[in-house]
């Protein structure tokens, strides 16, 4: 019987049935799902399959690549943006080359439904040279999995796998096949294939750009691109990934009279565009995402142009697409028979009832007020509700741990008081290198770690930062006259903001750690964590 | 056949529960399903949306197109009318009356009344009080799902059965449960269409 997942669940399965030995990963909607199925999968279990998550996306896919030095296969999952912070090893690894199949799966948010960006990391693909694979379908997730570690190993490199928010959040009956067996310990053949100094990185590269015909041919003969004839050729369709649903779905079950190229793995296959180019008069380019085949084979000067899509404005230059805005592309009516009555209004997400942001939100804006100037450096997590009303407390947010440096170089300049608001999660993944910035220069600045411990917007999961905050900041040389505890409540709102207060004034960095358990954690891990605070205290 | 229906609510007031029901009948009966789904920020008490689309051919997109929906099945009366441009015309509506008010301009609760009595085939019912007078006002979903039934392309026994196989480990009373308020859904239903 099939299995009813999401497309981030039959991506997990996938990887499981493809013999993985270990996925590591930073939770990032909408990429969290694929690591929770591995973590909650009995074969994974027994298979010891590893899963735990790592404290960022760049010391995961580092880990996945010494697990591939070592023979096995592995994966790293992250979000669009996580794949900035990993990009340095991302970059290096396709130089280097893998030894066991290692899968990198990125799914981007267009929309940005959770995401302050709508980055397309198909060019992040394209400019490590590597393979991209797009599934359309769920069950394409599961195969397309399979088939990366394949290619992965064929081809010597690191394969890229592409999903966009809604594949990866929708259902289906998925039908699951055979498990490859998990590989042995074998180490690299090639003693210098990992040491990219100078004069063996020269070599690998030239390795990297001598076989991309070879990769453009994988994409070419693949079995997940598809070139379907139609009668039609006033348009030709070039419909990539999840998009090949939306334009389908326009025909209702019927054949599609225009011909079209699905289009699931890359380079951008080029017979098959060229076949389209040669028997149609126009071309339609259908993407989620930035227009990356558009521009590719568009006509640079726009003086000869048969390609329209997202560049031209036939379709809307942001946002995803849907089966709407390909019906526009195509002319065909939208019956809508009513709008939305004037009544509705607005619900944008809040903080939860009983949240401890909300009271050191209510500390903070006291504090500007009296002081007569409020500079709050925000960071990613639930606490980035602190933007919107009732609180509006913080004036910045832009990406993992900016929150601190940003106070910093604004400290410098001469805002004061600078203030930092940074999650327990997000300080360890990117914000402890930073703040050793600021302990360097004994810069006046006030860093809030707002420790709920958790990952609480992508589902409570386990803080890396958990029971640590106080030794790490001690370890990073904070003076621990100037390393405080509250605990946001109301009843302590005073005493809060008289101790924020002194620690404004203080002429250098302090850290105060705020600290009060998610609200949707679990009872028995609240209790846990009972136990540890009486730990650190000691 | 194919139906379309919309979820509506808001983070945290489980609309993915009746999704989940739906899922697994569908599936039980041999049919297609695609269902999507909201996560991340939006969950955190904002407006959020599940399409459901069942089909004994083959579904291709993962969304609704606008001006399709056969039903919208909401928690929220507010959160109902959010989705009409989704609805097809004869599309039928079925929603809780219990407004979750999270927001400082919260409409008045007449004005919504009224527009959604203004629709042709609306069902709107204090599914909260019919869950909590059966001593489980967690069902509140359960009742909506019981109220829409008769519209779904799903029989009321594969229904059943989902609801026992999710609940199933919660124990034989939940499941019972969940089961009354089903029935009553279906049953008060019928007497406001009749």
């Amino acid at each position: 019987m099939k299995k009813l997942l999401l497309g981030n669940e039959a991506l997990a399965q996938g990887a499981i049935d493809a013999g993985i030995s270990g996925v590591y990963a930073y939770p990032g909607t909408p990429s969290t799902e694929i690591t929770e199925y591995i973590q909650r999968s009995k074969t994974a279990k027994e298979l010891k399959i590893h899963s735990k998550w790592s404290v960022n996306e760049k010391t995961a896919m580092e880990a996945a690549l010494g697990m591939s030095y070592a023979g096995k296969r592995s994966m790293t999952v992250m979000k669009h943006v996580g794949l900035n912070v990993a990009a340095d090893v991302f970059m290096n690894m396709s130089v280097s080359g893998i030894n066991g199949g290692l899968v990198v799966v990125v799914a981007d948010d267009p929309s940005m439904h959770s995401s302050q960006n709508e980055q397309d990391s198909r060019y992040y693909g394209k400019f490590a040279m590597i393979p991209i694979l797009e599934p359309s379908t769920q069950q394409e997730c599961y195969e397309i999995t399979k088939y990366a570690f394949e290619l992965s190993e064929s081809l010597g490199l690191p394969v890229l796998i592409r999903l966009v928010t809604r594949l990866s959040h929708s259902r289906a009956g998925v039908e699951t096949g055979n498990r490859t067996p998990q590989k042995n310990l074998k180490l690299p053949s090639n003693p210098t294939q990992f040491q990219l100094i100078p004069m063996h990185a020269r070599g690998r590269y030239k390795h990297l750009v001598d076989i991309q015909s070879d990769i453009l041919e994988t994409s070419e003969n693949s079995y997940f691109n598809e070139f379907k004839k139609g009668p039609n050729t006033s348009i030709g369709i070039i419909a990539s990934g999840i998009t090949y649903n939306y334009l389908m779905e326009n025909f209702e079950g019927e054949d599609c009279p225009y011909p079209i190229l699905k289009v699931s793995q890359y380079p951008i296959p080029k017979k098959p565009v060229k076949q389209l180019f040669n028997t149609c008069k126009k071309i339609l380019v259908l993407e989620d995402g930035y227009p990356f085949i558009e521009e590719a084979i568009s006509d640079f000067l726009g003086e000869n142009r048969k390609v329209i899509g997202r560049l031209s404005g036939d379709i809307p230059r942001v946002g995803e697409l849907n089966p709407d805005n390909i019906a526009n592309a195509l002319g065909f009516d939208i019956i809508i028979n009513e709008t939305i009555p004037k009544v509705v209004a607005g619900r944008p997400p809040e903080l939860c009832v009983g949240c401890g942001h909300r009271d050191l939100f209510d500390a903070v804006n006291a504090l500007g007020k009296e002081m007569g100037s409020q500079q709050v450096f925000g960071d990613i997590g639930c606490y980035a509700l602190g933007v919107l009303k009732p609180y509006e407390s913080i004036n910045t947010l832009i990406d993992m741990g900016a929150s601190i440096t940003m106070a910093k170089g604004a400290a410098d300049a001469g805002v004061h008081p600078s203030i930092a608001i940074i999650g327990d999660s997000t300080f360890t993944h990117s914000g402890m290198t930073g703040l050793l910035d600021a302990v360097i220069e004994n810069t006046q600045i006030t860093v809030i770690i707002s420790d709920n411990s958790a990952i609480a917007m992508t589902g409570a999961q386990d803080s890396s930062a958990s029971g640590r905050l106080i030794s790490i900041c001690k370890g990073l040389g904070v003076n621990e006259e100037h390393l405080k505890i509250i605990t946001p409540l109301h009843k302590n709102l005073d005493d809060n903001i008289n101790l924020i207060r002194d620690e404004i004034n203080y002429k250098g960095v302090s850290v105060i750690i705020s600290q009060r358990p998610c609200v949707q954690l679990p009872k028995e891990k609240k209790d846990k964590l009972k136990e540890l605070k009486k730990v650190t205290l000691n | 056949m194919k139906t379309n229906i919309i979820l509506a609510g808001v983070g945290g007031q489980g609309i993915l529960t009746i999704a989940a029901v739906l899922d697994t009948a569908a599936l039980d009966c041999n049919l297609n399903i695609k269902q999507s789904e909201v996560h991340g920020i939006s969950q955190r008490g904002g407006a959020v949306q599940s399409h459901v689309r069942i089909s004994d051919k083959e579904i291709f997109s993962d969304l609704i197109p606008q001006g399709k929906a056969d039903m919208i099945i909401s928690v929220e009366p507010m959160e109902l009318l959010r989705y009409l441009p989704y609805l097809k015309e004869g599309g039928h509506l079925v929603t809780d009356s219990n407004p979750f008010i999270n927001i400082a301009n919260y409409p008045e609760m007449d004005a919504l009344y009224t527009e959604i009595k203004s629709q042709p085939n609306s069902i709107l019912l204090d599914a909260k009080k019919i869950a909590k007078d059966l001593g489980n006002s967690r069902a509140t979903n359960i009742v909506l799902l019981g109220a829409a039934s008769a519209l779904l392309p799903l029989t009321d026994e594969s229904l059943k059965k989902a609801i026992q196989t999710l609940f199933e480990r919660k124990g034989e009373r939940i499941v019972n449960k969940n089961l009354e308020a089903f029935e009553k859904g279906k049953e008060v239903a019928a007497e406001i269409v009749s």
